[in-house]
């Protein structure tokens, strides 16, 4: 046995360290690769179809709320839980706004709010069972998804409600609005994007040279490189496909500003390594002073307060709440969440991940749909999908 | 007399590791063979590749079993040859009854319809062979850590085994359990049975094998054969550790100084019967630089007490007070527990301890998040050096402190453990069982530690079911029964008959 002096990788023939380190990251990079290779099949199939600026844009507004979602099904499933009740939360707070907006007429800004804060004691009443009654996570949310779809059943009384009112309707449907210049090309949309990959690549350099100051730079320069200029590349490519459309979303801004605060909770914050900590073993992050049942209880009410958010821009996007709104959609997110490599029994899975995951479900939703494929079909293939994935990450696992 | 096993040249890496080197052992028709060695030597590895656990192909070398070479690919390859592997962490169903676990996968059935009736004559049989007085019906949960593996060695009865493998059988049992475990392994083997057996406690394994084999870093040293002559444990040490080891605890030279801890009238009731108090109006007084010992039977309420202080882990707790350092504290959390200055290692590493999915680096902090980041956010280069630091100064073996702690060996993970509770600089360090399953190397390694920590003003509260470590180490022990102190002794007094019998008075 030898044990190494540090933990600096030593000189090695390079191919082999490239090898190695490709070896050890596998996992990262190929549901990646899985998305740029569905994306690729998806665009020759549909004649370029996929990539049109304009269904560019849908697919974003369309996955929206699942990645909203797929954020706070993230924590969940890495604390070692997971929550079956977010579809019919979404579609309850989705018919709670109707009622508030469309019957009594509050203004949309107090009625988002009411929403946001039912959302939150929505989920600090289950996290509540869950957390300090030990109610297994399984049951109480599925009672949860009973509850809450009757719920919004009698809210409607079985009826469809709209329209929204306009400024509600922006969040779903608004575009941030263009600096003038260039006629029929949205120039704030490729500075963003521009901005966004400048910045990308700016910081992965600064980190870089910091881990190299403290010697713990490992991965090789052309895998490094090559990584962070595919990544800029692509994000300037899309950026310039929905330029040509009508731009930014705003749910797209307000989807991009989630993703990177999850991101950087769960990656680079103690509460991040504390969550993680309960999902690997909850008794021990206990003894070491982890306050398991507060937090636990915490990523439930996050959760609510998403399902709510997601719920807002769902009934936004559809201009009406109706009783079925959001049936099924717990499903897409737990799926996305597993296919970008959380791990059932908690303890793992990371904020991109799930992001890819439900990117991978929605391309292919909506590349199937674009072929005209049955829903039929296009249930099985996700099954599929999603079996595979797993599957990936089982055998990946047990090799090494 | 031709071997019953031989091992032919084994070698088993592991990403980084070489956990086998070329190791070759052979086992005779009906002895007792022990197999020694530092935590991470591979001991459990050879018997898993023994076992079939790392099936053929994942690793070099030839196995010989019965005078043919076999392919073991699987649990059931090794089975079918008599071959029977009782794992250090008991493989038990709690739910099910003793006969139900003892015939699991090898029911007494025709046409799939289990005949109980059989089922239990066989059970009472097999229990009657391995001297457990208990109804094939009762419930394995039921049984403490002792019956259990006396059901274990049943269930491999049951399964006509011809070798029989122990991994550390007797590491979390007390000493009249592993007595009978061993007198059970010498009546097989007057039957026929050969054992090997694996165990960090060199008396036992002195006392009933017939050859040993020392592994060291992968390799093997050298096999002693105990028949000719008795073996020394010295010399047994000295193959293991590669120099000869003298003093079996480290030299001590205390500065007892003001109390850090003291305790008055703990009580504690049983969490699930209240009207049970398992730990009964204690108290106790810890200095600073000092190391008191709690010594008592498995079951006396030392875990209970240690645990209760701790943040009331565990049970009910109904009366007493505490003090740390002079200011009373009412610690009803472990995160209160320790911003007072308390630490508690555990003695249940596996289930209590290690997060065994994530790093040395990533364990290490956990209790002390606030001592890498600034602002709540993580300084991954302060949680590296940090990690790195006590990597060097417990000496975890492992090529880097990126490796999973799941895959260390026990020692190793016990400094991980152990690691993260210094990080939280405690005043108080409260250490249950701290050496249970680790060789008498890293004993030492962690006596030092300890030593080191009471040198520089900690108060250390060790709980030990081994009497000799308690003897050899503390300045002051308590004697624990049935949820009471009975006697307190200091070191110069103590003896192991005056503690036993100061048990044993109590109990009349
Ligand atoms: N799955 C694994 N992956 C990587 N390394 C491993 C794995 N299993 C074991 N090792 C390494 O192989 C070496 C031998 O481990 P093994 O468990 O056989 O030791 P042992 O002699 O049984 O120790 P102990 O007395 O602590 O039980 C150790 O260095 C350990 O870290
Ligand atoms: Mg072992």
């Amino acid at each position: 046995m030898t044990s190494v002096q540090d933990s600096r990788i030593p000189a090695r023939p390079r191919a082999a360290a490239y090898l190695g380190f490709i070896h050890g990251h596998l996992r990262e990079y190929s549901i990646l690769i899985a998305l740029v290779a569905i994306m690729a099949f998806f665009q020759v199939v549909t004649d370029g179809i996929l990539l049109r600026p304009i269904n560019l844009t849908n697919l974003v507004l369309q996955n929206s709320y699942i990645i909203i979602m797929a954020l706070g099904m993230l924590l969940v499933v890495v604390s070692g839980h997971i929550d079956l009740s977010v579809g019919s939360v979404m579609g309850f707070i989705g018919a709670l706004a109707a009622v508030l907006m469309v019957q009594f007429g509050v203004h949309f800004i107090i009625a988002g709010a009411i929403c946001l804060l039912t959302g939150c004691l929505i989920g600090a009443a289950q996290g509540y069972w869950i957390a300090y009654f030990r109610i297994p996570s399984f049951i109480v949310t599925l009672a949860g998804m009973l509850v809450f779809k009757g719920l919004s059943l009698a809210l409607l009384q079985g009826q469809s409600l709209g329209p929204f009112p306009e400024g509600f309707r922006l969040l779903s449907s608004g575009f941030v609005p263009d600096i003038p210049g260039v006629e029929g090309f949205n120039l704030l949309c490729l500075l963003v994007g521009a901005g966004l990959a400048a910045a990308m690549v700016v910081m992965a350099l600064r980190g870089r040279a910091r881990d190299r100051r403290h010697g713990t730079a490992d991965e090789p320069v052309a895998v490094f490189a090559l990584k962070h200029g595919l990544i800029a590349a692509a994000i300037v490519y899309l950026a310039w496909l929905m330029a040509e459309y009508r731009g930014l979303p705003n749910v797209l801004i307000v989807m991009a500003l989630l993703i990177a605060v999850y991101s950087f909770v769960t990656g680079r914050t103690t509460i991040g390594r504390r969550i993680y900590a309960i999902g690997g073993n909850e008794k021990a992050a206990r003894l070491s002073g982890i306050p398991t049942e507060r937090l636990t209880f915490l990523t439930f009410v996050n959760m609510g307060f998403l399902a709510a958010l997601a719920g807002l821009v769902f009934a936004a996007r559809l201009n009406t709440a109706t009783p079925k709104a959001g049936l099924g959609f717990e499903l897409d997110v737990i799926a996305a969440v597993f296919i970008g490599g959380a791990s059932m029994s908690g303890g793992v899975g990371t904020i991109m991940g799930a992001v890819v995951g439900a990117f991978i479900m929605g391309v292919t939703n909506n590349g199937m749909s674009i072929l005209g494929i049955g829903i039929d079909w296009q249930q099985l293939i996700k099954g599929l999908v999603l079996l595979a994935a797993v599957i990936f990450d089982v055998t990946n696992k047990s090799r090494d | 007399m031709p071997p019953l096993l031989e091992m032919r040249g084994i070698t088993k890496t592991f990403p980084g590791v070489t956990a086998l080197a070329g190791v070759t052992i052979r086992i005779d028709p009906g002895e007792i063979h022990a197999v020694v060695g530092e935590n991470g030597a591979g001991k459990s590895t050879l018997m898993k590749i023994l076992s079939g656990v790392y099936p053929h192909g994942s690793y070099e070398g030839t196995i010989v079993f019965d005078g043919a070479e076999r392919t073991i690919r699987s649990i059931r390859d090794s089975e079918r040859l008599g071959i029977i592997i009782i794992h250090q962490e008991l493989a038990l169903i709690p739910l099910l009854s003793i006969a139900e676990n003892i015939f699991l996968g090898n029911e007494r059935a025709t046409a799939g319809v289990i005949d109980w009736r059989e089922t239990h004559a066989r059970t009472r049989d097999l229990l009657a062979r391995v001297g457990l007085a208990e109804s094939p019906r009762t419930l394995c949960g039921r049984l403490g850590m002792g019956k259990q593996q006396l059901v274990e060695i049943a269930k491999a009865l049951a399964k006509e085994v011809r070798l029989l493998i122990l991994d550390e059988p007797t590491s979390s049992l007390n000493e009249t359990d592993s007595e009978a475990l061993l007198e059970l392994l010498l009546q097989l083997k007057a039957r026929g049975i050969a054992s090997i057996l694996i165990s960090h406690k060199l008396n036992e394994v002195a006392r009933v094998a017939d050859r040993i084999t020392v592994l060291r870093d992968g390799a093997c040293v050298r096999t002693l054969d105990c028949r000719d002559r008795t073996i020394a444990e010295d010399e047994i040490v000295r193959d293991m550790v590669g120099r000869p080891l003298t003093d079996r605890f480290p030299p001590r030279s205390a500065t007892v100084g003001e109390p850090v801890l003291e305790v008055r009238g703990w009580t504690v009731r049983h969490p699930t019967q209240p009207d049970r108090s398992v730990v009964d109006g204690v108290d106790l007084t810890v200095r600073r630089g000092e190391v008191v010992g709690i010594a008592g039977l498995m079951g006396a309420g030392r875990t209970e007490l240690a645990m209760s202080l701790f943040g009331r882990s565990y049970g009910r707790w109904t009366a007493g007070t505490m003090r740390i350092g002079g200011r009373p504290v009412d610690a009803a959390t472990p995160r209160a527990a320790i911003d007072a200055g308390l630490c508690y290692v555990t003695e249940d590493r596996k289930h209590c301890g290690l997060l065994p999915d994530e790093s040395i680096r990533r364990n290490i902090p956990l209790s002390n998040l606030e001592g890498i980041a600034r602002f709540l956010v993580v300084d991954d280069h302060r949680e590296l050096a940090v990690a790195d630091g006590f990597r060097r100064r417990m000496a975890i073996k492992s090529p880097s402190v990126e490796q999973k702690t799941g895959t260390l060996s026990g020692g190793n993970q016990q400094k991980v453990v152990l690691s993260r509770a210094l990080f939280a600089d405690p005043r108080v360090l409260v250490l249950d069982e701290p050496t249970r399953g680790i060789d008498v190397g890293a004993k030492y390694e962690i006596y030092r530690i300890i030593n080191d920590l009471a040198a520089a003003g900690t108060g250390i509260l060790m709980i030990s079911s081994e009497m000799p470590e308690l003897l050899g180490m503390c300045d002051r022990i308590y004697v624990m029964n049935e949820g009471r102190f009975v006697g307190a002794l200091p070191a110069a007094e103590a003896t192991q008959e005056k503690i036993m019998h100061m048990i044993i008075a109590r109990n009349g």
